[in-house]
């Protein structure tokens, strides 16, 4: 019986961690092909039917070029950043419930890696040490711009972390409980779901996702026009190929989270819970994509004045209304 | 199984730690510290101080030691402006104070071992195990210390703000 547990285990693990990386590589394919939608031209389309090899061309056209690491650079950090980057980009889908139980063998199998009580916790304990790959990047390769981009990084994390928390709080609240499954079983009816009983939490929550994300109109980091290409200026080959890998990975564990916590994770009517859970994850990875299709980038005071002086007060506003509205 | 996640987290503190004092450049101190704070959340975790060994990640890994990097980066500490220091007595005074904390150290863990506790794995505490007791004693028990920690964070947020604007200068 001991045995079947572990074997479970590593099917879970293989299985989601599978599906996750597949996702990473398409979401490439799905990212170019909206943004050419929404700009009217027509995207890669010409490796495979509807360029649906076009990923696997780029993984071979990345693994067989050339890796240059700078002279100046300090090698262990420089080889270690885009790691630190991936992992903790890839870490927080353990605590994500995919799917509603399920009887197998006679066994009640939880469709998530890993059921903490903390989970919630655990993926703002994950998504602070993903900072570290960012600062470090740009760092270590010894050189101007990714320095920059690299302390432009962690400074707009820092600040958004803080207000990523904070819009927790207010669902913690009204859920009662840090464990994502529980979270997502409350959420069985409309008027439950995260995002009706909390409308701001959730605005604020998405926000800050994509500050985290440094997707546009937050990706500062990596502004091509003032800092060449930001903290991964230096990298090349497949370790440049990895922190875009991070980047796309990141997005898809935050939708996510999102899912879970807002849209009531693998709750839906009639289709099996695996198929609402991609459908609501695959509608938000939508949204990051036409965002950036259509949102300009802000200036780096603006983005810092946001944080400080937008997000954070209406996120304690979110708090201090939601206690009020649980007291009454 | 236990003991050996145990053994496992123990070796990769110890040897982060002695990376952290022995390695010359400040970043890779940092970064060494950091991996320490990791694995030290590892061992709560391990014995079964899950909130702990989350906090002691968001925290000290993630928080401060973002900002221990910050601030090494800005200043842009040269590894050569550290040299190590040669005086006879501080050598002397560091090595009998090591020594005193050691002992120290050895003392409870012995104690700790001899009191009828279940070998090596106490479990946590209770009031450490779940988010409901740690608050519970938190806002109960402890509520002096914590509001009165509460207001030390207050004052050196303000005072940090104060010596960051300086003296006479205006919000610009």
């Amino acid at each position: 019986m001991v045995l079947l547990d572990y074997i479970i285990m590593i099917a879970k693990v293989l299985v989601i961690f599978g599906g996750l990386m597949g996702m990473v590589a398409y979401m490439t394919l799905f990212e170019r092909r909206m943004v050419a939608f929404i700009q009217t031209r027509k995207g890669p389309n010409r490796v495979g039917f509807e360029g649906l090899l076009q990923p696997i061309a780029d993984a071979i056209k990345l693994l067989s070029k050339e890796d240059v690491t700078p002279v100046n650079a300090n090698r262990i950090i420089f080889n270690l950043a885009p790691v630190l980057t991936f992992v903790p980009a890839l870490l927080t889908i353990a605590v994500v419930p995919v799917a509603d139980n399920v009887s197998l063998f006679g066994k009640e199998i939880r469709m998530v890696i890993s059921d903490m009580n903390i989970g919630i916790l655990f993926i703002l304990a994950v998504a602070s040490m993903g900072i570290y790959g960012v600062i470090l990047g740009g760092w270590s390769a010894n050189s101007k711009y990714p320095l920059l981009g690299g302390l432009r990084a962690s400074a707009q994390m820092i600040s958004y972390e803080v207000s990523l928390g904070l819009a927790l709080v207010g669902l913690l609240m009204v859920a009662g409980t840090f464990s994502l499954t529980e979270i997502v079983e409350q959420q069985d009816s409309i008027l439950k779901l995260g995002i009706v009983r909390q409308p701001l939490g959730f605005i604020l929550f998405s926000i800050a996702v994509l500050a985290e994300t440094n997707r546009i109109p937050f990706d500062l980091p990596e502004a091509e026009a003032e800092l060449v290409g930001g903290y991964n200026t230096e990298y090349s080959g497949m370790k440049f190929a990895m922190f875009f890998m991070a980047e796309y990975a990141h997005i898809i564990t935050t939708s996510m989270v999102v899912t879970t916590l807002y849209l009531g994770g693998w709750q839906g009517p009639i289709l099996p819970p695996v198929i609402w859970f991609l459908i609501k994850v695959v509608f938000i990875l939508f949204a990051f994509v036409w965002i950036r299709g259509t949102l300009p980038r802000f200036r780096y005071d603006q983005l810092m004045r946001f944080g400080w002086l937008v997000m954070l007060p209406l996120a304690l506003l979110n708090i201090f209304v939601t206690g009020v509205i649980l007291a009454i | 199984m236990q003991l050996a996640i145990f053994t496992i987290f123990s070796i990769m503190c110890i040897a982060g730690a002695i990376l952290v004092i022995t390695l010359r450049s400040p970043v890779s101190s940092a970064i060494a510290l950091v991996f320490v704070m990791c694995t030290i959340a590892g061992l709560f975790a391990l014995i079964g101080g899950l909130f702990v060994a989350a906090i002691q990640v968001i925290v000290y890994a993630g928080a401060v030691m973002v900002l221990f990097l910050f601030v090494i980066m800005l200043l842009n500490i040269k590894d050569e402006l550290i040299q190590r220091d040669e005086k006879k007595l501080t050598r002397i005074l560091g090595g009998v104070l090591g020594a005193a904390f050691l002992l120290e150290i050895g003392f409870f863990v012995r104690k700790g071992l001899t009191s009828g506790s279940p070998g090596l794995f106490m479990p946590a505490p209770n009031e450490f195990s779940s988010i409901e007791s740690i608050s519970t004693s938190i806002f109960t028990k402890y509520l002096f210390a914590f509001e009165v920690t509460s207001i030390l964070l207050l004052v050196a947020i303000v005072g940090a703000i104060m010596l960051a604007r300086g003296k006479g200068r205006t919000e610009t």
